[in-house]
């Protein structure tokens, strides 16, 4: 599919770029640039800057879930159980500060615990039990959720102290709101761990042929094992930026930031079967997916009705080189 | 042989008798907590409940026999139950057997785009699933701006399907049992069906031997949808109300669950339809078992998550042991 160019060979433009190694990235990028130019078009107060630097905020959980899930994909797994990791322990949080009277501190060590050993339990299943992660984060996902629910019923658990509530209403240096600062401190921490360690290169060795890992004396089950904790993890953050955001902690929170997740790593070009992907792609998609749903958001068009878009951006991604690599062969 | 190997070997080769073993255990110890449960009220609840899964599941049983996902079937009931719901209220005097065919054909339709995905566009079933999830709930939101179909839009001949009918099986139960005959017949015994488990458990190797890879991919996928959208008719005609948010929303987690306690093979290749039809009633059960001894019912999704985990679990633990002692017993 993508063999070196042999100097015979005239190449189109469009098959030179679908050629790059990170062909994906600059599909995802162009549509991005797409997205702003529409979303500008459509309304007057898209370019404000505030308002530009805030819209991340909204969507920061699933931007943050899609770096480690991109680690997870490259390895050839999938974690669908990551938003109801996210709302079981946010409800862990909730009942220790609240109902156990445990110090601020001392609840969100705990549940970030919590949460550490829910993704290792997940990692366990697949890579010591050896059964295929779509089942079994297919089945937590389920189960996490319905721990939570089992917890507190319909319930809201409010009233933390004001220190702990409203993180996205803080900024740095006056103008840069704190989730933008840390999706993209935590972007550059988890590309360099990828792109420039041992262990990253392990996760690329698994998600390309687990076999062949194996006999290179790649430590499988344990890299598996790490990287299914750290999503836990991930996640359980995730859970806690949330209620800090809402300042409420429920059962129900979450739904369906697993999808985004999952669609802003696919959408920035790594490959779903593992094996090849980037931490930058990842960001880029994340970022369209935000300019996407806030550029809607802007003229109106329900939440319903955008997912139709994100759903269609998905296709299109995977047909579009599919088809023109087609083409080329 | 060993004789515990013996029990293994034949507990995989009937999986069938495993879960109904399971099930017996579960009516026994809820009949002894809560004698009402195995009264008829009881039951004929249990039989209404289970009509919707069991239609849906017996496409994913194909579907995951092909190695392969449909995340979309709560979608696209959900999409041909307002569909049925909107006809309905636009003509209230069309015959019972169109409006069925409404749905069916809704289904088709959709299942035929992920199909095309698919088979022939080369997206992986699990991308293309969790998009058109997205794109068919928010066509339901389009076409129906966002407002639900009640029951006064509804005839009652309609309604009149999910209840306790002459024989005292509502109709869509009968419905979803033709289906899993038929299901079944086309999965053992016609060539396509046959054709699915090769797919399954290897796709080069059917390929190679002539099998028609994407054609039967493509038919598994109409199939799914045509049998989502049976089951969206299933949906108003027992609910008679469509909500455009909650009308199949997660119903997919149950429909793969059933499947998979089935004994459906989640690595592909091995799957029946009875065994399916087994696993929806267990879920079925289990629902019921837990609103009838007054465990609290939020305990549900719990309990669903943890018998997913068991079965596939179960299911390797077997497996493991099959290959063994078939190794031994070479």
């Amino acid at each position: 599919m993508t063999t070196t160019p042999t100097p015979s060979q005239k190449r189109s433009p469009l098959q030179g770029l679908l050629a790059h190694p990170l062909s994906s990235e600059i599909v995802a990028f162009l549509l991005l640039i797409i997205a702003f130019f529409v979303g500008t078009r459509l309304s007057p107060h898209f370019l404000d800057r505030d308002y530009l630097l805030g819209v991340p905020s909204e969507y920061i959980e699933a931007g943050i879930i899609a770096l480690p899930m991109t680690f997870i994909i490259v390895a050839g797994q999938i974690d669908i159980s990551v938003a109801s990791n996210m709302a079981l322990t946010a409800t862990i949080f909730g009942l220790l500060y609240d109902r156990a009277n445990l110090p601020l501190g001392g609840a969100i060590v705990l549940a970030l615990l919590a949460s550490l050993l829910l993704g290792a339990f997940n990692g366990l299943l697949v890579a010591k039990s050896r059964l295929p992660a779509l089942a079994v984060t297919l089945g937590t996902f389920a189960l996490y959720r319905g721990i939570a629910q089992a917890f507190i019923g319909d319930k809201s658990i409010s009233g933390f102290p004001e220190k702990f509530n409203g993180w996205d209403a803080r900024f740095l240096a006056g103008a840069v709101p704190m989730p933008l600062v840390v999706f993209l401190v935590l972007a550059v921490l988890f590309g360099l761990v990828l792109h420039r360690t041992y262990f990253g290169r392990w996760v690329y060795a698994l998600g390309t042929s687990e076999p062949t890992a194996q006999y290179s004396g790649v430590p499988v089950a344990k890299t598996q094992l790490i990287l299914f904790s750290v999503t836990g993890f991930m996640a359980g953050l995730c859970g806690l930026l949330m209620t800090s955001r809402y300042s409420v902690a429920r059962f129900d929170i979450a739904q369906g930031v697993e999808l985004d997740a999952i669609t802003a790593v696919v959408l920035g070009g790594t490959n779903i079967f593992g094996g090849r992907g980037t931490i930058l792609g990842t960001v880029i998609a994340f970022f369209l997916m935000v300019v996407v749903r806030t550029g809607m958001g802007l003229h109106n068009i329900k939440i319903e009705k955008q997912l139709i878009v994100v759903g269609l951006l998905l296709l299109f991604s995977i047909i579009l080189p599919n088809l023109l690599r087609k083409q080329k062969t | 042989m060993t004789s515990k190997g013996g029990i293994v070997t034949f507990l995989a080769r009937f999986r069938e008798v495993g879960i109904l073993f399971f099930l017996a255990l579960i009516v026994v110890l809820t009949t002894l907590k809560a004698p009402r449960f195995l009264q008829w009220d009881n039951l004929s609840s249990i039989l209404l409940d289970v009509p919707l899964l069991i239609v849906i599941a017996m496409g994913m049983t194909m579907v995951i026999i092909s190695r392969n996902i449909d995340l979309s079937v709560g979608s696209m009931m959900g999409l041909s139950a307002m569909c049925v719901g909107m006809t309905l209220r636009a003509n209230p005097n069309l015959p019972i057997p169109l409006a069925m065919l409404v749905g069916i054909l809704v289904g088709v339709l959709l299942g035929s785009i992920n199909g095309t995905l698919i088979a022939f566009l080369r997206v992986p079933a699990i991308i293309a699933t969790l998009g058109t999830l997205s794109i068919y709930r928010g066509i339901i939101f389009i076409i129906s701006d966002g407002k639900s179909i009640n029951s006064q839009d509804l005839p009652d001949a309609l309604t009149f399907l999910a209840k306790p009918a002459l024989t005292k099986l509502p109709l869509i139960m009968v419905m979803a049992l033709v289906v899993v005959g038929l299901a079944h017949f086309f999965l053992r015994t016609q060539r396509t069906g046959r054709d699915i488990f090769a797919i399954g458990s290897n796709p080069n190797a059917a390929r190679l031997r002539g099998v028609p890879v994407n054609k039967t991919l493509f038919l598994v996928f109409l199939l799914t949808g045509a049998l989502s959208g049976l089951a969206g008719f299933m949906y108003t005609a027992r609910f008679a109300f469509v909500d455009p948010a909650q009308a199949g929303t997660g119903f997919e987690l149950s429909v793969i669950a059933a499947t998979v306690i089935g004994g459906t093979d989640i690595f592909g290749g091995a799957g029946s339809a009875l065994g399916t039809l087994l696993g929806c009633l267990l879920l079925g059960v289990i629902n019921n078992a837990l609103a009838i001894t007054e465990l609290n019912q939020m305990w549900q999704l719990a309990v669903y998550g943890a018998i997913i985990l068991i079965a596939v679990y179960t299911d390797s633990l077997i497996r493991g042991r099959l290959g063994k002692a078939e190794k031994e017993g070479a």
